[in-house]
């Protein structure tokens, strides 16, 4: 209670202050896990940040904050941010869930948006998008170009995005090619480039000759081009500079129609706590071009399920399907609810190794 | 399991490139803090390494120069560091936290021109028939330069440090810099000359891995090697045979780690990721158990600050 009175009083004097020079221009915030200039996830963050100072020009202006570790430290950031006078705040990353929840608390009058989190509030929104769309198709491709019929993963945490990403991209590759292996590497980072390179380079030593990743670096593809010979994705960003080989084909997010959106809904008194999660038909997620180091049936396959998936006549997640453990997940022609996927903790039948819990 | 997946002489070769890093940068805080400084700027001075390191051999097509530029830009940020602690007489931990920010911060203005651009590549030393042998042609005889330049580094500051008389003045005024003074060293001196060659050797480190273990540029990219080089010369007790010991261990740890969960091994994966610190805690705390020594060899002026007059 003395707290909020306390912040209260300082948002009310920062308010007081501020107004004076910029009274028009509605501030927004954006937190940021990694640099900007990470060629990944927050790079990607940043450019709808660009997108929108470009579109509102001089009634917005942007503050925002790089290398914000998850945990207290994003707390503290946020609550500076909201006594800074930012009226929407876009929280980037899945660790930032409970800090935003809690300052969101303290700030009634300032709306929060959280990336890929489930909880939700009066002035908390969250958005994520149908990544694992864009990983069925990356998984297909993979399973289509592999030889060694070993493909590695680099994972990033043992959360439900993640397990997702490596279900979808295993079921496609699966699909394609009944020989394939998955091998995974929990890297317990989002950005570590060295990390990265270095798990790149353990899974390649042991017969990998397909990288697929869930961090935000491009550091496998610089070890993958290294190595010759292995075929690396683009996550989160172009990654164009690697193309046509070692990467051959990407998933790119695309957030600034959905930031102009929301801060349009602010700037209109129109905005609502909601939940959006778009995949490749809306065109939040993009798949990159696919490279000329795959063959042009391949290329083919590939865009065609891009193309069900887009139209939503497919969903990567259709029976029949297996757990890991054996034990029946979805029956014949059943699709994967939200919630399931959401929430998702378990491997599907077939790959090998633990979910870390 | 297939533990067979693991080639063990492909992990030694992968660890001693992992470990080259911290190495560079953990023997060079050796010698500053042997002369009774301790800056924690590391992280700062080593992303500051990687991004002139990177910019030079980019622009000149020669890697030997880019290691050259990242030693001479990551020493000079180290004297800006030198200039406040020693003449300014600033804090020196607050000091050496800014130097980090600061650091974190530059390289990310001067790396904006060169994110996804690709360095020259460093090539490897041609050993001849040396690199043929089996097994140990593979260990020892298959890196590049800088490799063998850490480890010579570590040897010539070992022996420094030990037999040499400018060795031993340069403990004196980490151990007493009254003293040294009243003998007439010239104290500041020798620490900004101990102090720049710390940030010559972050560099170093730092262009490593912008060059070699990732080559190519991205912002944040150390993510916190600087930190753990700092412990490793705690770990060491300031030793430099130690440090030797304690870089390729955590490098060892963390990149074993990273194979064993490919080979698929059933331990609890936090665990392994853990494990590069864990260890380093666990042999930190079995040093410091043998209370006396570990506590004596610590410098004793490390971190005060010296005013002529006093």
């Amino acid at each position: 209670m003395k707290l909020n009175a306390i912040l209260a009083g300082a948002a009310l004097a920062l308010g007081l202050a501020g107004a004076a020079q910029a009274e028009d221009k509605t501030k927004i915030g954006f937190v940021f896990v990694g640099p900007i200039g990470d060629g990944g996830w927050t790079y990607e963050h940043n450019q709808g940040r660009l997108a929108v100072e470009r579109e509102f020009g001089d009634k917005i202006e942007t503050v925002y904050q790089e290398s914000v570790p998850e945990g207290a430290d994003a707390e503290r950031v946020l609550t500076q941010m909201a006594l800074s006078g930012a009226k929407l705040i876009f929280t980037t990353s899945f660790g930032y869930m409970d800090p935003t929840i809690n300052v969101a608390r303290k700030f009634p009058e300032v709306k929060f948006e959280h990336a890929t989190g489930y909880k939700r509030a009066e002035n908390v929104g969250t958005y994520s998008a149908r990544f694992y769309e864009g990983r069925a198709v990356q998984g297909l491709i993979a399973g289509r170009m592999t030889e060694s019929n070993i493909v590695g993963y680099i994972a990033s945490y043992p959360i439900p995005e993640v397990v997702r990403g490596i279900n979808a991209a295993y079921l496609h590759a699966k699909k394609v090619n009944p020989d394939v292996q998955f091998k995974v590497i929990w890297a317990y980072t989002w950005f570590d480039p060295a990390k990265e390179a270095d798990a790149a380079t353990a899974l390649i030593e042991q017969g990998a000759d397909v990288i697929l990743q869930h961090t935000d670096s491009t550091a496998p593809q610089a070890a993958a081009e290294k190595a010759g010979n292995v075929i690396t994705f683009g996550q989160a960003s172009d990654m164009s500079e690697y193309a046509p080989s070692p990467r051959v084909s990407s998933i790119i997010d695309n957030w600034a129609p959905y930031y102009i959106e929301r801060i349009q809904a602010v700037l209109d008194g129109t905005w609502e706590s909601d939940d959006t999660w778009d995949g490749i038909g809306p065109g939040m997620v993009k798949i990159g071009e696919i490279s000329s180091a795959v063959p042009e049936d391949v290329k083919a396959e590939a865009l065609a399920l891009k193309a069900a998936l887009a139209s939503g006549d497919y969903h990567p997640f259709t029976g029949p399907l297996n757990k890991q453990d054996g034990s029946p997940w979805l029956a014949e022609g059943e699709v994967a609810d939200d919630a399931t996927l959401l929430g998702m903790n378990f491997f599907v039948e077939g790959l090998t190794g633990e979910i870390p819990q | 399991m297939d533990l067979s997946a693991i080639n063990p002489v492909v992990l030694i070769a992968s660890l001693m490139v992992a470990a080259t890093p911290i190495l560079l940068a953990a023997i060079g805080e050796l010698v500053v803090e042997k002369a009774g400084v301790l800056n924690l700027g590391v992280e700062g001075m080593m992303i500051t390494g990687a991004i002139c390191g990177f910019a030079a051999a980019v622009e000149t097509g020669s890697p030997a120069l880019g290691f050259l530029a990242a030693m001479l830009g990551a020493a000079l940020l180290s004297l800006v560091f030198g200039l406040l602690t020693q003449v300014l007489m600033s804090n020196q931990v607050a000091t050496g936290l800014a130097l980090t920010l600061f650091g974190l911060g530059l390289s990310a203005l001067i790396g904006q021109r060169y994110v996804g651009l690709k360095p020259p590549a460093t090539a490897r030393l041609d050993l001849g028939p040396l690199s043929d042998i089996p097994v140990l042609g593979r260990i020892l005889f298959s890196h590049d330069a800088v490799v063998y330049l850490s480890l010579a580094l570590v040897a010539a500051v070992w022996a420094f440090l030990r037999f040499t008389r400018a060795g031993l003045i340069l403990r004196a005024v980490g151990e007493n810099h009254d003293a040294a003074h009243a003998l007439g060293y010239k104290v500041v001196r020798i620490r900004l000359a101990a102090i720049a060659f710390g940030g010559a050797c972050a560099g170093l480190g730092g262009a490593y891995l912008s060059l070699v273990r990732v080559p190519q540029w991205t912002e944040g990219m150390t993510a916190g090697a600087g930190w753990i080089a700092l412990a490793i010369v705690v770990f060491a007790s300031w030793r430099p045979t130690r440090v030797l010991l304690g870089a390729y261990l955590f490098g060892g740890v963390a990149v074993l780690q990273l194979n064993l969960q490919a080979a698929g091994v059933a331990v609890p994966v936090e665990l392994l990721s853990a494990s590069p610190y864990l260890v380093t805690i666990l042999v930190l705390v079995i040093m410091s158990a043998d209370r006396g020594r570990a506590a004596l060899n610590a410098p004793a002026s490390l971190g005060r600050v010296f005013h002529a007059s006093t």
